[in-house]
């Protein structure tokens, strides 16, 4: 299987899809001429022209609702923020209008649309380009949340997510863009909703997505060496939640750790929490622990930026801490 | 036809209407020289069409305001005073076009050949509403006639009806968006960033702004320094006009020359129509507390409908008796389908978890179980005191 970067896994996805299907388009700050903040989109304006690859003026609602509306009459957009943190603005057209507007419409209308761009602490860019906001977004019905941490599960489930009839919600973990990892090659896709199991173990079970899949198999890799199995599982589509394979997983190791990004309260975490509470309570051997960003603003300075985000040895903490270890 | 809209309306307001000319030169469809002219004029049928759908529109909004304080239903914005603007735009556009509306222009529907009593059921949100009873009063939607909700949010569609008159030129169809705003909603962002895309992508989308004067208790002046809302548009880069919103005419010809020149892809107009808002924002609001009855008073003798009556009486083509009958006529008409629309049940509770996501998913299915079980355990006593 040939090695790509998570960022070329993405490009490849929109151009696939693209040329599949002539109704997709991408717009967004800086997706064409410059190929994207991120080059995302490297290549796509000379391939598809500028009307399906639309550089847009500086406005995050306003190609938000100008995508909204283009969904509204049957195309798919692809909407590109340059930041999450900068889609604050947009949000009024995400939640307000795009994940409203089937049931508002009596179900009338249709908003086929995917809103994608970086998040995540980004290495030393500071409280306003450093948030996991994830969570505000799982929190509206209507809205479908994806977070994939790997190049494999990126390009099959942004397919995915061009194709669903709903408006999907795609982040990207800034850090990842470089990341290298395995993608099939040909027509595959990632189905939402499903999480995937990407590490065996027996002992306790790290739930976790995005960036933090990696900080929990490198987690998982240092635990090994003191005989601790750690089964992790991503979820890779944070709602609607895989509700079926964290139970199976909890229901096995009967120690859960959720390994998150984003701050604690009311974090995407908390509803996991819930969930195995609630569905798997009497096969907990211990209280489910939470390994998130400290409820902080980020920093500039570098030793404060590390020390808010989760690790690997916060997480081999919690992780014997469920054991009742150390 | 036109340079009578231009008298009108200089009659009306003299010191706006020379700001509009100072505007956009270029961009005066409406008083762009006279009927002869060949200007967009309506012929005598039509103005007896639009005469009987503003009159239609009037005797429903009495209604609605009625039946809302007598407690039938929940909420009422009114376009009385401003169905010229509504109506005499909306005609402007082909069944095939699109309207994404502000919260007096629901009635274009109508005008578009959409059924009254569904129209109503709306109103009522009981199960004839093709919106299932999800949105409030005066946000009517229906994909048969191509037009959507208004957006609760204040130009939330501005930027939609730009996206998705882009989509339009994508398709290479040659499809018309008609977006409405009130003048509130041009200090609203959405209203930049839409008339700015729109002028850099030169979308096929007419912006409608309905200036009545008033949003809830704010005078325009209090929302806009500019001399007038047309000249706004000169900053995008495109035609800005400025008309007598009571003035049906006159807004057709505005309507039709904006729509036409967006159907050729020469991109797009914003048309300030100047109105007046007769009654309350809506029944949430008491106007008599900032409004000076006076004002009413005046715009009152500029009432749309009655310039309508006085130019078809004018013509000959209409008569007191005439009149007299299309009034009955349209009362009986909106009494009885009120009636019909009235008695339908409520939506079944189960729709609500409807139409969330294209597919239910199964964490919804699963809500939506328990919420029946819990609905046969309880009876009735379940639905707490709003059933």
């Amino acid at each position: 299987m040939p090695e790509l970067m998570y960022r070329e896994a993405l490009n490849q996805a929109l151009a696939e899809e693209m040329e599949r299907d002539h109704r997709v388009f991408l717009m967004g700050e800086e997706v064409g001429r410059y190929n994207g903040a991120f080059k995302v989109s490297q290549g796509l304006l000379d391939r598809f022209g500028s009307a399906r690859v639309v550089d847009a003026p500086i406005s995050e609602l306003g190609f938000a609702g100008l995508g909204t509306g283009a969904a509204m009459v049957g195309l798919r957009p692809v909407i590109e923020m340059m930041t999450w943190n900068f889609a604050i603005l947009a949000m009024d057209q995400i939640v307000n209008n795009a994940a409203k507007l089937r049931h508002m419409s009596g179900g009338q209308l249709r908003c086929p649309i995917v809103f994608r761009g970086p998040t995540g602490i980004g290495g030393r860019l500071s409280s306003q380009h450093s948030q996991s906001l994830e969570a505000q977004y799982a929190h509206f019905p209507g809205l479908k949340v994806i977070f994939p941490g790997t190049p494999k599960d990126a390009k099959g489930l942004l397919k995915s997510a061009i194709r669903d009839e709903n408006p999907v919600i795609m982040f990207e973990h800034e850090k990842l863009y470089s990341v290298k990892g395995e993608v099939p090659e040909g027509e595959y896709t990632i189905p939402i909703g499903e999480a995937d199991v990407k590490r065996e173990g027996k002992d306790v079970t790290l739930i976790t997505y995005g960036r933090q899949v990696h900080f929990s198999l490198a987690a998982a890799e240092e635990l090994a060496k003191n005989g601790i199995d750690a089964e992790v599982v991503d979820l890779r589509t944070i709602r609607p939640l895989d509700e079926e394979r964290i139970l199976e997983s909890v229901k096995k190791t009967n120690r859960a750790v959720i390994v998150e990004e984003d701050w604690a309260f009311c974090g995407v975490g908390a509803t996991v929490v819930d969930l195995i509470q609630s569905k798997a309570f009497d096969y907990l051997d211990a209280p489910v622990e939470r390994v998130t960003q400290l409820p902080v603003s980020i920093s500039y300075a570098a030793n404060l930026e590390a020390a808010a985000e989760p690790s690997v040895p916060r997480i081999a903490e919690a992780v014997n801490k469920v054991l009742y270890r150390g | 036809m036109a340079s009578r809209a231009q008298k009108t309306s200089a009659a009306v307001k003299p010191k706006g209407h020379a700001s509009c000319n100072g505007a956009t030169k270029a961009s005066r469809p409406a008083s762009a020289g006279s009927a002869s002219a060949g200007g967009p004029a309506l012929s005598t049928d039509q103005l007896l069409e639009l005469y009987r759908a503003m009159l239609r529109v009037r005797i429903l909004d009495d209604r609605m305001i009625t039946l809302q304080r007598q407690g039938r239903i929940g909420f009422y914005g009114a376009c009385t005073g401003q169905e010229a603007a509504t109506l005499g735009s909306a005609y402007a556009l082909e069944p095939t076009d699109w309207i994404f509306p502000a919260l007096r222009e629901a009635s274009a529907m109508l005008l578009r050949g959409f059924p009254l009593v569904p129209y109503l059921a709306q109103v009522f949100g009981n199960s004839a509403d093709v919106t299932k009873g999800r949105q409030m009063p005066s946000h009517q939607a229906a994909r048969a006639v191509n037009q959507v909700s208004w957006s609760s949010c204040i130009g939330t569609q501005l930027p939609q009806a730009v996206g998705a008159a882009m989509a339009a030129r994508l398709k290479r169809d040659r499809t018309v968006f008609m977006a409405y705003m009130g003048d509130g909603a041009t200090s609203a962002s959405d209203f930049h960033v839409a008339l700015n895309f729109a002028g850099v992508f030169k979308a096929p989308v007419v912006f409608v702004c309905q200036n009545n004067h008033w949003s809830i208790s704010m005078r325009t002046d209090q929302q806009t320094a500019s001399e007038s809302i047309a000249i706004k548009a000169k900053a995008y880069g495109f035609p800005g006009v400025k008309v007598d919103g009571n003035d049906v005419e006159a807004v057709y010809a505005a309507a039709k020359t904006a729509v036409d020149r967006a159907r050729r892809g020469e991109g797009p107009t914003l048309i300030e129509a100047e109105t007046y808002r007769m009654g309350a924002h809506s029944t949430s609001d008491d106007p008599t507390r900032y409004r000076d009855p006076k004002e009413v008073e005046l715009w009152k003798t500029r009432d749309p409908l009655d310039r309508l009556q006085a130019r078809l009486l004018k013509l000959k083509v209409w008569d007191a008796r005439r009149d007299e009958a299309l009034r009955t006529e349209l009362l009986g008409e909106i009494n009885a389908a009120i009636k019909e629309a009235e008695s339908y049940g409520p939506p079944a509770d189960e729709t609500m978890f409807e139409d969330l996501y294209a597919e239910v998913p199964w964490n919804i299915l699963e809500q939506r179980e328990e919420y029946l079980e819990y609905l046969r355990r309880a009876g009735p006593a379940a639905r707490g005191d709003h059933a």
